[in-house]
């Protein structure tokens, strides 16, 4: 265990095309996170050379893990900053050197901000959402069981932070794989009982190039979801579904629900 | 006389809760709508509810109703909410739990495969359902999906990281559109429309430390104070009694943690005593056992007393020096709950584990107050089903002509202070009506956006660069995120839980100190690309006329009402304070202006607000109209 007095985040940081490695270092302070330690970088952006520079700038939003802002590679592992405690991090690591970068899988923006935008554009491919008929009155919704319950409500807590498209060996930016989390969303709406009436729109993309084919089944995307959301069951389940249908849509046969 | 002219192109500031639903329902209504937000819509703030959402549904054989429910909110916010907008909120709730369960949110359950619902602060009725305890970020999912449904169908046109920085008006001081700036290379940009919704949600940020997402700083109803918006009751904030205290901030821990049977403790010291709200003085428990001080003060509310008066007790017993190991928190025990209730509260579990490194499936968590919700904000006109003039109005315009506000950025609902779950109840609501009540202004307009000449455009873009200049050239030293610490520091101290006259007077001058030494700051990072430094300085300016509207709004109510607490005044003075705050700007003075509206109390006269005692009322409300149209 290291016992230092100071932990120090060393940053792979810059713009497009000019990104190079800048450490700051902070007093080990409890409950300190990455969070705090970037924020102590706000107000006194001096780095380890005791030069001044530009704060470090990084996405973040509710700090409790629930909105997916604040993706970023720690120590390497893709994560959320909020939850990445100093103490725990040294303690797991034996050094007090904790290393920062964006994600790679991203167009980068600046320093640790990526533009992930492409994962919201996904779920559009894919009729990530229930028809309804309209905003109105028109009584309750489906009876659901406890067991389905669960299942929706574990697939629908997808922040779409995109620790999994970045844990996937099968995206990068000249693949055109949708990545892990579309197919979780896929399978939260087939399986809700209005969902599923129009579970062939979602099936049918996954067909064609960047959709369930490209699954690598290397299975880096589960443990690197926040989440514990369950990717592999997710893309097992699909993976038939798809088969299911492409079979069906070949020799034409009619649709039963 | 209507225009043909005029197209249903809306501008929506904001992608939470109520601006989504907003948005929802205006695309259905055949507007084309634009979402400005500085953030993914779907990382909006809503998502950090946790416990749930109010409906008197009557599923549990208890015997509620919608009436009930309006009744508990206009006592749980002290008789300052207007009435009619919480009856309607409150007739509404149970559609918008069926529409939302028809979206697809996936309510907890019950055995039979209905919706479940739990027990929540300030009521005796279990009407809240829930999904686990994330149902704020379930809620916004299954709107931000049916707003991406209308994206496909080009009704709806998102601008994210992107800011609101001023409204666009016209010669006659009607919206015109807005001006906004990507966040990512702080290019400045305008949208025209007729109508403007304001949703940007509260200003916890003005306190650091909060329970609010980094990005709740309340910046655009600041800066529309500025442009001439009403400010509304801006000094009743809400400080939620459960919070785990952090270095980077407050995290909530949900009040569904005391409705699944959660217990607040700390050690007795039966040396100490204590005065009741029935104003009687009893021991502080038992020396070295658990003290249930919340139980014993209020036999029939417990643990789920409203939050203004939960977070006063646990602020009062940790001066006496009973917090938890002598510092400023409690208990929170959830270790004799059973692993079915503990099931539903997963989630807000894991984070406890997560921060602090403790299970409270075996061991009780140490919690604290922290700042939670703005019930103040943009002030918003309400006309009730049976006023005269109901269809010349429109409900949740602010007062500027065709800009709007709704969700935690406006002032209604809630009163001086929130009932739990009925926050995601009032977004959902107020989004509902906004979409009903924005294309029948838009029908009302006689000339629109495509008649005004692009001047007001030009001036609106062009002072918004002098700003940008501006602050990219100061070069006074001063650090604006240290200011940032500085204010929010008085402000924690002063002007939440207790406060007192001669601390708000301080404070006072504290903020104009402050407001002198922003003129001096220095960015340390002057980059036109994604400088957070400069879009944060920007805000700061907004954060400072909130905090004196805050601060002064405070210092002038002598009286005891909801969150608004002062010693030297422990009581309620409806003869003097039954009023709304309204704070306008005058660019003649250095000070906000102070005045006061009469508060809507049609249907209940107010009555005590005792929780000290159990009783199951059956309350009857007067003067309901017999032709409210509710929006859903």
């Amino acid at each position: 265990m290291d016992d230092s007095k100071t932990f120090i985040l060393k940053i792979y940081r810059g713009n497009p095309g000019r990104q190079y490695w800048e450490e700051f270092e902070f007093p080990n302070e409890p409950y300190a996170n990455v969070i705090s330690a970037l924020m102590d970088v706000q107000r006194n952006p001096v780095n380890r050379q005791g030069i001044k520079v530009e704060p470090v700038v990084w996405e973040q939003g509710c700090l409790e893990e629930v909105c997916g802002s604040c993706s970023m590679l720690i120590n390497g592992k893709p994560r959320q900053a909020c939850t990445a405690i100093i103490s725990g991090i040294i303690k797991q690591t034996n050094s007090n050197i904790i290393t920062l970068a964006p994600f790679t899988k991203f167009p980068l923006v600046r320093d640790l901000i990526v533009d992930r935008s492409l994962m919201f554009d996904n779920l559009k491919k894919v009729h990530a959402w229930i028809d309804v008929d309209g905003v109105y009155n028109r009584g309750p919704g489906p009876k659901i069981s406890q067991a389905k319950q669960e299942v929706m409500y574990s697939l629908s807590t997808c922040m779409t932070c995109g620790c999994c498209v970045e844990a996937c060996p099968q995206t990068n930016q000249h693949s055109k794989y949708v990545g892990p989390q579309i197919m979780a969303q896929v399978r939260l709406f087939n399986d809700n009982p209005t969902g599923k009436m129009q579970r062939r729109k979602r099936l049918r993309p996954l067909m064609e190039e960047g959709g369930i084919g490209d699954c690598g089944n290397a299975q880096n995307c589960g443990p690197a979801c926040p989440k514990h959301i369950p990717l592999h069951d997710a893309i097992a389940a699909i993976g038939r579904d798809v088969t299911l249908q492409s079979l069906k849509d070949l020799f034409s046969l009619p649709d039963r629900d | 006389m209507a225009s043909a002219k005029i197209d249903k192109k809306v501008i929506v500031v904001g992608g939470g809760l109520a601006g989504l639903s907003a948005a929802m329902k205006l695309a259905e209504n055949g507007c084309k709508v634009q979402i400005v937000s500085v953030t993914k819509v779907k990382r909006s703030h809503s998502v950090c509810a946790q416990g749930g959402i109010n409906a008197a549904m009557n599923s549990m054989g208890e015997d509620d109703s919608p009436i009930i429910h309006a009744y508990d909110t206009m006592k749980g916010g002290d008789f300052l909410g207007d009435q009619p907008a919480i009856l309607e909120m409150c007739l509404s709730g149970p559609s918008i739990i069926y529409l939302m369960d028809r979206l697809g949110c996936p309510f907890n359950r019950t055995t039979e495969g209905n919706l479940d619902f739990r027990r929540f602060g300030g009521t005796l009725y279990n009407r809240t359902a829930f999904c686990g305890a994330s149902t704020g970020q379930q809620l916004l999912y299954s709107l931000d999906e049916q707003v991406r449904r209308f994206e496909v169908k080009g009704l709806v046109e998102k601008f994210e990281n992107h800011e609101f920085m001023r409204l666009v008006l016209d010669e006659n001081g009607i919206t015109r559109g807005v001006v906004i700036m990507d966040l990512f290379n702080l290019k400045l940009e305008v949208l025209k429309a007729d109508a403007v919704v304001i949703a940007t949600g509260g200003l916890g940020l003005l306190f650091k430390k909060s329970t609010n997402s980094t990005f709740c700083t309340g910046a655009a109803n600041g800066r529309l104070y500025r442009q001439g918006m009403r400010y509304a009751n801006g000094e009743f904030i809400q400080v939620h009694p459960t919070a785990i205290p952090g270095k980077d901030k407050m995290r909530l821990m949900s009040e569904s943690a005391r409705g699944e049977g959660g217990r607040i403790w700390v050690y007795g010291d039966s040396s100490k005593t204590i005065v009741g709200p029935d104003g009687k003085t009893r021991p502080c428990g038992k020396t070295g056992e658990p003290w249930y001080f919340l139980e014993e003060l209020y036999p029939a509310f417990g643990n789920l007393v409203p939050r203004d008066i939960g977070s006063r007790e646990i602020l009062r017993i940790c001066e006496m020096g009973l917090g938890v190991d002598g510092q400023m928190q409690v208990y929170l025990d959830l270790s004799h709950l059973s692993p079915e209730k503990l099931n539903k509260l997963e989630s807000i579990l894991e984070i406890y584990t997560k921060f602090t490194g403790d299970d409270p499936r075996k061991v009780p968590m140490k919690i604290f107050p922290a700042v939670h919700y703005t019930m103040g904000g943009g002030w918003i006109d309400w006309p009730a089903a049976d006023d005269p003039d109901r269809w010349e109005r429109f409900r949740h315009m602010t007062n500027i002509p065709g800009c709007f506000n709704v969700g935690e950025s406006d002032f209604a609902y809630h009163g001086a202070n929130r009932l739990g779950a009925n926050s995601l109840l009032s977004c959902i609501f107020g989004g509902l009506v906004v979409g009903i009540e924005v294309p029948r202004y838009l029908e009302s307009l006689t000339s629109s956006v495509n008649d005004s000449s692009s001047k007001i455009f030009d001036q609106a873009i062009d002072a918004e660069r002098a700003i940008k200049k501006d602050l990219l050239s100061r070069n006074g030293g001063e650090n604006v995120f240290k200011l940032h610490d500085e204010l929010a520091e008085w402000m924690c101290n002063n002007v939440t839980v207790m406060r007192n006259n001669g601390d708000l007077k301080k404070t006072l001058s504290k903020i104009k100190e402050i407001k002198d030494r922003y003129g001096n700051i220095t960015l340390d990072d002057r980059s036109q690309f994604a400088n957070q430094t400069y879009a944060f300085a920007n805000q700061f300016s907004a954060m400072l006329d909130l905090a004196f509207i805050i601060t002064k709004g405070a210092l002038l109510r002598n009286e005891f009402r909801g969150a608004h607490f002062k010693q030297e005044f422990p009581k309620r003075d409806d003869e003097h304070w039954l009023k709304t705050t309204i704070a306008t700007f005058d660019p003649s003075q250095d000070e906000p202006v102070i005045s006061y509206l009469p508060v809507d109390t049609r249907h209940l006269k107010p009555i005590l607000r005792d929780y000290s005692q159990a009783k199951k009322v059956k309350p009857t409300l007067e003067n309901i109209p017999a032709n409210i149209q509710l929006p859903i």
